[in-house]
């Protein structure tokens, strides 16, 4: 009786709420304009990994040039065309390739294919939701994503090419067509591009913080959240809080390109022209570029943290050491990434008084970086540790975390950063710390949750493979170029060969051109993996990484609703692994205590006297019996 | 059954009224990244500023925004006691002020214009970032004219009252923020002025 009531109010579920009519779904409504937070999440996933592998080819056109400056590829004119013309990479393009090789991996890969992706599979999934608070709006955020994307893309058609200013777009660079010909149409689609992007990134991230403190089952209060939903939360958090001030800079960057203001622009004279705009600030941009530039690099690394720390829980068969300390160094790592932004501009003039603020708050975030990592450390130690692919890649992020963390000590430092500032060792910096660590997150995101989004498998051996390419590689990639930073080589140079000191670097370069092309063939073998595994794959089991939390309680074929009936209630915290005394290594969140009666400890019932009474009573009478027994 | 009905589960109205607060803030932060951006531009040097006395029309203006918000209540209350004629009624007066506001502040912009304080080609970026603050703000008000008629019923009898609150609130929430950013803006223009 009771199961044909669920069964009719699920198939109402499908429905959207205007219409009380029956209809059936359609491959439209479906696949395409679907409204599940489910499919959203592919879509994301998908999109971002398409991205992804554009954004990897272009790193591998720019590095074929860094390697090999001065010889010729005619292939690369057969597809590039008046872009390689002899075969040969030009500048303009070359800064073209690095603009929207950053763009791409900052932005559409590492924000939208990572938070979007997880945050909209795992928030509903793992806090016991049946969707997100609005799913249209999750929908717009997704199409406004993938509009986003085509707009970046189709700047590679336009004849003056894609922006060329850098992914930091500074003016006056970007706000002048005649500066440079990416500056032209190129940057306006760049910009038009970003708007879309961020009002995306807004409506996802609306959504995000609302589910979560609005529609967790019962018994899920805060602090039995997992840790990814921590992450997700926060990370949303800075997204509402800090794009809106990349609005800003990008509208009156807008108005100085196309109106004639003078926000940005001041005393110019471009080849031989004076420029009428007078009185503007650049460094105005920078400020607004980088309030939200820092909290972005945050938004990109928080939702991959909080992904290694479940999956290192999981996988090495024991709770998360210091989760109370994991969220409190999120949380303050989100907190702090809001008055550190000037320690992008040290070299700008700043006030050396200033100067050392921003300093002494950029060191600060060392420590909850520390904590955590301490904390990922002590959870695999002495683990029963299960080295699937996905606990490989978490533990691959741990170490890019630390090799890439301990330069931004470096970094942060004022007084160093003068010779630093805008060196290989800035790219050597966030390439791991960032770029690594954080697409390590994802892939591990990937590996782990691909039974739940797909329902199937993903190949191991593959995966080995894949893991150890990537990491080997990206390793091969970025150390060197910590020693070509102190060396004082720039970053962004087109070719090295005009300067005297940095001829001896040519051989680094070809080495690292060739373990960046041979880390990117290893791509293939998830490329393969993935796409393969979603029709082929091995069938999945409910549970398959004997994990606690909510989302393997699911069914494993996808419905509308998440779960059929009711919505599981929560009792413990998410990381009962290796519990003492119970029979398996793992409790799902969803068993009560009254279940668990040989592996309670007194702090389980959080000072209820009641529980703990039955707890002592239960305890007392399993010794009557033993001594009875003996 | 001690099941919560599955529709309420997907209907939460009240995570979705959440969602528009959350909006306010990030609408809020974009102004406060534009009104910071004005106190750093403008510090840099002491001959830019905004440099002229407001014109009195966006005194008009503000005063119009203001009753505006009145006028929402009235309809909101309206709604919550099933009255729609009213409701509407009151909805449209809301309009018909958000038209008027959208008037002085384009006549404001005229008088700055002819005393040139213009936007484009001006030398001292402050007096560009009053035409941009103003912009923005009605780009708001413009959203919040669609809300409007949005919330506007015609036909009595196919009204879900919960669903009729629930846009009205929406609509009065957004409604009374972009008077209360308004009044925010003045005020800052009036204290740089």
């Amino acid at each position: 009786m009771a199961s044909t009531a669920i069964q009719h109010t699920l198939e109402h579920s499908g429905h959207s709420h205007d219409d009380h009519g029956h209809h059936h779904e359609t491959f439209l409504t479906k696949y395409v304009f679907s409204q599940d937070h489910k499919m959203i999440a592919k879509q994301f996933l998908i999109t971002g990994i398409i991205m992804a592998v554009i954004g990897m080819l272009l790193s591998i056109l720019f590095r074929i040039q860094l390697g090999w400056p001065d010889q010729s590829f005619p292939l690369l004119e057969t597809f590039l065309g008046k872009w390689a013309e002899g075969g040969r990479i030009k500048p303009d393009f070359y800064l073209a390739l690095v603009t929207i090789h950053g763009t791409i991996m900052v932005f559409f890969v590492l924000t939208a294919g990572l938070s979007g992706t997880f945050s909209n599979l795992l928030i509903p999934l793992q806090l016991g939701a049946r969707d997100m608070a609005s799913p249209f709006v999750n929908m717009l955020s997704f199409w406004f994503f993938f509009t986003a994307c085509v707009i970046m893309m189709a700047s590679f058609f336009v004849e003056s090419g894609p922006a060329s200013a850098g992914w930091t777009i500074y003016p006056p660079l970007s706000a002048l067509p005649q500066a440079i010909s990416g500056s032209a149409a190129g940057m306006t689609l760049w910009l038009i591009s970003m708007v879309f992007f961020i009002a995306s990134s807004l409506m996802g991230a609306l959504n995000y913080i609302s589910t979560v403190l609005n529609m967790r089952t019962k018994g899920m209060d805060m602090w039995k959240m997992p840790l990814t939903i921590w992450a997700f939360f926060l990370t949303a958090i800075l997204g509402v809080l800090s794009f809106p001030v990349l609005v800003s800079g990008v509208v009156l960057l807008i108005f100085d390109r196309s109106f004639g203001t003078s926000f940005y622009l001041s005393e110019l004279v471009v080849q031989g022209q004076v420029l009428p705009q007078q009185g503007g600030s650049p460094i105005l941009f920078q400020h607004l570029f980088w309030f939200l530039g820092h909290p972005e690099v945050y938004i990109v690394i928080m939702p991959a943290m909080g992904i290694a720390s479940e999956v290192m829980a999981t996988n090495s068969r024991k709770p998360i050491f210091g989760y109370h300390a994991m969220v409190y160094s999120l949380i303050g790592i989100s907190v702090l990434s809001f008055i550190v932004w000037g320690h992008h501009m040290f070299v700008t003039g700043m006030n050396p008084f200033l100067g050392g603020v921003f300093m002494i708050t950029t060191l600060i975030i060392a420590v909850p970086s520390a904590v955590k990592t301490f904390n990922w450390l002590a959870t695999i130690w002495r683990g029963n540790i299960r080295f699937t692919p996905a606990m490989l890649f978490a533990i691959g992020l741990v170490s890019f975390f630390i090799s890439g963390g301990l330069t931004g000590i470096f970094l942060g430092n004022a007084a160093l950063d003068i010779p630093l500032h805008d060196s290989y060792f800035v790219v050597a910096h966030f390439h791991l710390v960032m770029g690594s660590a954080a697409i390590c997150g994802m892939l591990c995101g990937v590996y782990h949750w691909f039974p739940k989004m797909f329902g199937r498998m993903m190949d191991e051996k593959l995966g080995y493979l894949h893991f150890w390419f990537t990491f080997i590689g990206a390793y091969l990639v970025f150390f060197p170029m910590h020693f070509m930073g102190l060396d004082g080589v720039p970053r962004r140079y087109y070719a090295f060969t005009e300067f005297e000191f940095m001829k001896e670097w040519l051989t680094v370069n070809t080495f690292v051109s060739w373990a960046a092309i041979i880390a990117a063939i290893g791509q293939i073998a998830f490329l393969w993996n993935f796409f393969h595994s979603i029709f082929y794959g091995k069938k999945a089991v409910q549970n398959p990484w004997e994990s606690s939390t909510l989302e393997w309680t699911t069914p494993v074929e996808h419905l509308h609703g998440n779960w059929p009936g009711e919505i599981p209630t929560v009792y413990r915290w998410p990381y009962d692994y290796s519990k003492p005394g119970h029979t398996t290594d793992f409790i799902p969140q969803t068993t009560p205590f009254s279940q668990t009666m040989s592996s309670n400890l007194p702090h389980d019932f959080e000072g209820n006297p009641e529980a703990e009474r039955i707890q002592i009573e239960w305890q007392k009478k399993q010794q009557a019996e033993a001594e009875q027994g003996v | 059954m001690a099941q919560k009905p599955f529709e309420n589960d997907r209907e939460n109205l009240k995570a979705k009224k959440f969602m528009m607060w959350l909006f306010l803030v990030s609408s809020f932060i974009y102004f406060a990244g534009l009104t910071s951006g004005f106190i750093v531009y403008t510090a840099e040097d002491p001959s830019r500023g905004i440099n002229t006395i407001l014109p009195d029309v966006f005194k008009y203006s503000t005063g119009v925004i203001i009753l505006s918000s009145l006028t929402m209540h009235l309809a909101y209350l309206a709604g919550k006691k099933l009255q729609f004629r009213m409701q509407n009624l009151y909805l449209l007066i809301t309009a018909v002020l958000g038209l008027f506001f959208f008037v002085f502040q384009f006549q404001g912009w005229g008088l700055l214009f002819n005393r040139g304080v213009v936007f484009s080609g001006n030398p001292n970026a402050s007096q560009s970032f009053i035409y941009v603050f103003i912009a923005s703000h009605l780009l708001h008000i413009a959203v919040g004219m669609i809300l409007l008629l949005r919330a506007v019923r015609l036909k009595f009898s196919r009204i879900d009252p919960v669903r009729n609150t629930f846009r009205l609130e929406i609509t009065s929430i957004f409604w009374h923020f972009i008077d209360i950013l308004w009044i925010y803006l003045y005020v800052f223009l009036l204290l740089n002025q």
